[in-house]
């Protein structure tokens, strides 16, 4: 698991070489004439980078994300994305009319046509195997989020989009899913832009970390960030107890190598790939 | 057996209504637009008093009311009206101020039942020309958008994310809905061109496992409605559009039932 750190460094190099799959520049974005709800917003993603942004409620998380996918227009500043950029967007929530009757299989070819065999492989791949006959109404919450998982992987991705992906799920439920997108994530090689509220579990797999209120108000490595007087101003006391949680989680992990310290190279090495589990 | 030209005609104006009216009703049912199709309907009376007015034809002034109302509807929800009210309002009133600007048309003496209740067998051929160009229209819609209809139906981000325009795509309902109302408006009238849309889609939700599946069945009942309520008026002398929309509601009846019992059967 843990990328050796000549491994790690030379994958930053290359990320850093490649261009970026979305780039905005000075990016602010009003509803109406109200006060805009993003401001200035500077921001890149290369290819197979994982950037989460994290942010208090209303601070223009799912805005962020809207407007670098060009769902709503920047009123000021410009967005820049790789011609036919392929997305993979994992939405906040789905209701779905239970007048629609729509099988599994039928939702993974809504946007592109698929065959069988990819259909059961992705269905595999993100854990639920078997599910393709049965109705969307009829899955559970873990199981409606990892197949809308696999509903975003089915176009190739180069970029996996998460807009607050593990809501309604339980804590062991969360922890599971992260564990499965860091997964999918080296096997395909694609980004992964995610907004979380999920704090503990989203620093460890983010090689970089956003803090989001109305401007970017700090980024950087996990480390960097949480440390941040603006992170902190930010979420306050909530947030020091959910990363005294994370560490202490540790303590009790399993898969990792001798040496592999988390408590003192966790700043230090922004590739660094997580797999422990996050359950308690 | 011999068949009466106007039985012919009013089967086939019908039968064409129904193959429009299957996949739209589909989507009104699944984005929850039912009130929307009725206020776009009531308008169409505003249109029928507008065309005598100004002596274009019915379909035509049906047309646009339908899609004015469409487009102000869309506005006001877009600044914030709440849906269910301004539907109503809108709805309503443009019902009332058409049967009112009608009786205001002087030297018009106009039978509004034939436009409240449709009047399926007095289509002529010229009708038909028109009802059939009409169903074609919104079927040939239906097709060539179905995928991006669907997608945006099911989440306007996932499909926004695919580069689909949700904004288009409503769009793209609100002209079918419009057009099927114009052509609906001789075969059921304006009161029921709605119960078109969504019963025989309601009807066929039981039994279809997919949405295109839903959408053939749905085709498939309100047509069958159509000529049982051909039969029914012709049998009895009853009204046709009340008697073709009371066979579709006898269906939705029997759907439901059937799958309360096929349920109850596989469970053993």
């Amino acid at each position: 698991m843990s990328a050796a750190p000549a491994v790690a460094a030379r994958d930053a190099v290359a990320r850093a070489e490649a261009e970026p799959l979305i780039r905005a520049e000075g990016v602010s974005v009003a509803y109406g004439k109200a006060q805009p709800v993003l401001s200035g917003i500077d921001f890149e993603i290369r290819p197979g980078e994982i950037v989460t942004v994290v942010g208090p409620n209303g601070s223009g998380k799912s805005t962020f994300l809207r407007a670098v996918l060009g769902m709503v227009g920047a009123s000021a500043g410009r967005v820049w994305r790789a011609p036919k950029l392929r997305v993979g967007y994992v939405p906040q929530r789905l209701h779905l009319d239970p007048n629609l009757p729509l099988t599994v299989a039928r939702f993974l070819r809504l946007l592109q046509p698929l065959p069988d065999a990819e259909v059961l492989s992705l269905l595999a791949r993100v854990g639920v195997p078997g599910l393709e006959g049965r109705s969307m109404g009829t899955l559970s919450g873990g199981q409606f989020q990892r197949v809308l998982l696999a509903q975003a992987l089915a176009g190739r991705p180069q970029i996996l989009v998460l807009d607050e992906p593990t809501q309604g799920l339980d804590q062991s439920g969360i922890a599971a899913f992260y564990r499965l997108i860091e997964a999918v994530r080296r096997e395909i090689g694609c980004a992964v832009l995610s907004v979380s509220h999920d704090l503990h579990v989203v620093m460890s797999a983010s090689d970089r970390v956003i803090c989001l209120n109305g401007h970017i108000c700090c980024q950087g490595t996990p480390h960097v960030v949480s440390n941040a007087p603006e992170y902190r101003a930010l979420f306050g006391l909530g947030t020091q107890g959910a990363l005294a949680l994370y560490q202490h989680n540790h303590d009790h992990n399993h898969e990792h190598g001798p040496g592999d310290d988390h408590l003192s190279d966790h700043g230090q090495s922004p590739t660094h790939s997580h797999e422990g589990g996050h359950d308690r | 057996m011999i068949v009466d030209d106007f039985i012919l005609r009013a089967a086939l104006a019908g039968l064409m209504v129904a193959l429009a009216a299957g996949p739209l009703g589909c989507f009104v049912v699944w984005r929850r637009m039912a009130y929307f199709g009725d206020a776009t309907a009531h308008a169409a009376i505003l249109g029928v008093a507008l065309a005598l007015a100004f002596s274009v034809s019915v379909f035509l002034g049906t047309l646009i009311t339908a899609l004015v109302m469409a487009a102000v509807v869309s506005t006001l929800a877009g600044r914030g009206w709440a849906m269910d009210t301004t539907l109503g309002v809108l709805a309503h009133s443009a019902l009332a101020l058409g049967l009112v600007a009608v009786s205001f048309l002087p030297g018009v003496r106009v039978d509004l039942t034939v436009y409240l209740f449709g009047d399926i067998l007095t289509v002529s051929r010229n009708d038909l020309v028109v009802i059939g160009l009409g169903a074609a229209m919104v079927l040939g819609l239906m097709v060539w958008r179905w995928r991006f209809l669907l997608a945006a139906t099911i989440s306007e981000d996932l499909a926004q994310s695919a580069g689909v325009n949700p904004a288009r795509e409503r769009m793209v309902l609100v002209l079918a809905l419009a057009i099927t109302v114009a052509v609906a408006l001789k075969v059921v009238g304006a009161l029921l061109i709605a119960a078109m849309l969504i019963i025989p889609a309601a009807a066929a939700r039981a039994y279809a496992r997919s949405p295109e599946l839903m959408a053939a069945l749905a085709v498939t009942l309100g047509a069958a409605a159509v000529l049982a309520g051909l039969g029914l008026s012709l049998q009895f002398d009853t009204p046709a559009g009340p008697s073709i929309v009371a066979a579709a509601s006898a269906f939705f009846v029997g759907s439901v039932g059937g799958a309360g019992i096929w349920r109850l059967v596989r469970r053993g």
